[in-house]
């Protein structure tokens, strides 16, 4: 390290020998460094910065998305919106969603990541890349390959239960507001959990080694480690994969649209599909301002839970310091 | 010696309880494919049998040429590699500059990238399809692609400004000293030098795409000979309501492709993923 920076050191004060040369290699390389950042910086200005400066000025027209900009209406999209029900309803599905996968994703997935830690364990990349499976796979396919294992009456969900007498008669699933929900939230969680796992794998694996080594001279046995070393040292971890997952299921769009379609009577209608419907619904007229206005108000609610776990994280950072350092003076203690 | 023993008796038991957790797991790929081999009558008749009498081919052929998933899997394979391309081309040497070259304003870029980390893509789409309209790129193959290939890259730049940091200063000074140039030393040198990074960003970027359904979706709205495997599998059931095994064909056409590349080239997606946790 310092070797190298000696030798750098060298080259800069050979190149300075006169400085002209200096000042030209710099300009040469910075010109280089903006041409090679140019590219993203205008799909960046184009495609992000943009949009969403443009989302703002469309939420204040009512605009068909066709012709001018020119019909102003003032805070009037708004209004309109937090006094829709069928909005608060689809905010309230959406919160509903992301709560029930993050209270069923984090325990278990856990579970499932302790297991593959273990020191003396075979087949592990196997289990990884079975749980991994759904993660790569289509929302939206997936969508349509449960819709018939929970839609149809003679189909497998259905087929399976009765057959094990856990039903007398086949459930519609997918045609009750309740059932609806919990199928979108198994579904959801299922595809997501070996993406949670894996983030799990990599916090575990990050932990530092002498905090074990202490506590196993100690003479903890292994739930004791789990109890008092493992699940303490991993909080900043479990902020990081709670945030992670909020904000997968924040976009549910294409698992919603094509299992449930938000039915029934709007039960899973979340969000995006709400701004979906407004936006780009071809029967009716689409109402780009409304749309943009409720992906503001949706978006800035998102912004506000994403700071509060981001101040999760930065808080249990902090905490999970002290029981390390404190691991830490103990096994140096020790030696 | 004893511990050993207990040790070997929790693990099998685990291995019981995650072989049979993880059959579960896969089932519905598994009901997927068989029923894919299924006449209709017999997918009806079935419940929960999942060998077919005899497998029916024919459903997939119906699927490719009466289906359109010819098409539809031509136009994913185009879309996807086209913006694989574009955004690991854009990220690479974004990154590279980022991480190699201390140039006024680089760190308020890269702080402005992470910034928009959070900012979900349902939030910006409604403005991205009217600019893409105004370039009158709407319903086109251009249009797609320049759709899906938005976005901030954020993870990806990241990714590349840490691997490019990391490698030693040496290695571009005497490339320097050898007369390479700035771009000859980012092309010969340092990028054969990133393979695994460059393997991780295109592996993760081409499941993402192929998998995409909200863009293709809005973008082919009017043009149906334009979606992709993901859309045209959903006009696919809602035009033909009664051609279940069809339907499974046609999941499986759009599925295995995906599951293949991630079987083969796990190592570099799943690193992708871990190192979004660390970073």
């Amino acid at each position: 390290m310092s070797l190298g920076a000696n030798e750098a050191m060298t080259v800069r004060t050979d190149a300075s020998r006169s400085v002209v040369t200096l000042s030209r290699r710099k300009r040469t390389r910075y010109a280089w460094a903006y041409l090679f950042v140019l590219p993203q910086v205008v799909f960046f200005a184009a495609f992000t910065i943009y949009p969403i400066a443009m989302s703002y000025v469309y939420s204040f027209y009512e605009w068909s998305g066709i012709g001018p900009l020119e019909d102003s209406v003032g805070w009037s999209n708004f209004s309109e919106l937090l006094r829709d029900p069928a909005f608060w309803n689809a905010f309230r599905n959406s919160l509903i969603y992301i709560g029930a996968t993050a209270a069923i994703l984090l325990p278990s997935s856990l579970l499932l990541a302790l297991v593959l830690n273990r020191a003396v364990f075979r087949g592990k990349v196997f289990y990884r890349t079975v749980y991994f499976l759904p993660v790569v796979t289509a929302a939206s396919t997936v969508g349509i390959v449960m819709k018939f294992i929970f839609g149809n009456e003679n189909a497998l969900v259905n087929g399976l239960l009765l057959k094990l007498g856990l039903l007398s008669e086949p459930v519609p699933w997918l045609g009750q507001a309740g059932t609806a929900m919990g199928v979108l939230v198994l579904v959801g969680s299922w595809k997501f959990f070996g993406m949670a796992m894996v983030y799990w794998l990599a916090g575990l694996q990050s932990l530092p080694g002498e905090a074990f080594e202490a506590a196993r001279i100690d003479g903890a046995g292994s739930a004791q480690v789990l109890r008092y070393v493992t699940l303490p040292l991993l909080r900043p971890v479990a902020a990081v994969v709670l945030l992670l997952t909020v904000v997968n299921s924040m976009h549910v769009f294409d698992l919603v649209k094509t299992l449930t379609g938000g039915g029934p009577f709007y039960a899973t209608e979340t969000v995006d599909l709400y701004i979906y419907n407004y936006a780009f619904n071809t029967s009716g007229f689409p109402r780009i301002g409304y749309a943009s206005a409720a992906g503001i108000v949706f978006g800035l609610a998102i912004f506000l839970l994403t700071l509060l776990l981001g101040w999760l994280v930065q808080a249990s950072r902090e905490r999970g310091e002290r029981p390390r350092r404190a691991a830490a003076a103990r096994g140096g203690g020790r030696e | 010696m004893r511990r050993l023993v207990a040790r070997r008796g929790t693990n099998a038991l685990l291995h019981l309880a995650l072989l049979t957790f993880g059959a579960l797991w896969v089932y519905p790929f598994v009901w997927m494919l068989f029923s894919s081999l299924k006449t209709n009558t017999e997918y009806i008749a079935s419940g929960i049998r999942l060998l077919p009498e005899s497998a029916q081919w024919s459903n997939f052929s119906r699927a490719w040429r009466v289906g359109h998933f010819s098409a539809y899997f031509a136009n994913s394979a185009i879309v996807t590699a086209a913006t694989v391309v574009i955004v690991v081309v854009l990220s690479a040497l974004a990154g590279y500059a980022l991480g190699r070259v201390r140039f006024p304003g680089a760190r308020v870029l890269l702080a402005a990238f992470t910034a928009t980390m959070f900012i979900p893509k349902g939030y910006t789409i409604l403005p991205v399809y009217q600019l893409i309209k105004h370039l009158g790129l709407l319903n086109t193959m251009p249009g797609v692609i320049l759709a899906e290939s938005s976005g901030a890259h954020v993870l990806f730049i990241l990714l590349y400004t840490a691997h490019f940091r990391s490698l030693p200063q040496e290695l571009e000074e005497s490339a320097e000293i050898d007369g390479s140039g700035f771009f000859r030393t980012f092309r010969q040198i340092m990028l054969p030098l990133s393979l695994p990074i460059v393997s991780t960003t295109v592996i993760m970027q081409f499941i993402w795409t192929w998998n995409s359904f909200f863009v293709p979706l809005i973008f082919t709205l009017n043009k149906p000979e334009l979606r992709t495997l993901a859309v045209g599998m959903f006009s696919f059931t809602g035009e033909n309501t009664v051609d279940w095994s069809g339907m499974a064909a046609g999941a499986s056409i759009s599925l295995i492709p995906v599951m293949v590349v991630f079987i083969l080239f796990q190592r570099y997606f799943i690193n992708g993923i871990a190192g979004s946790v660390k970073g």
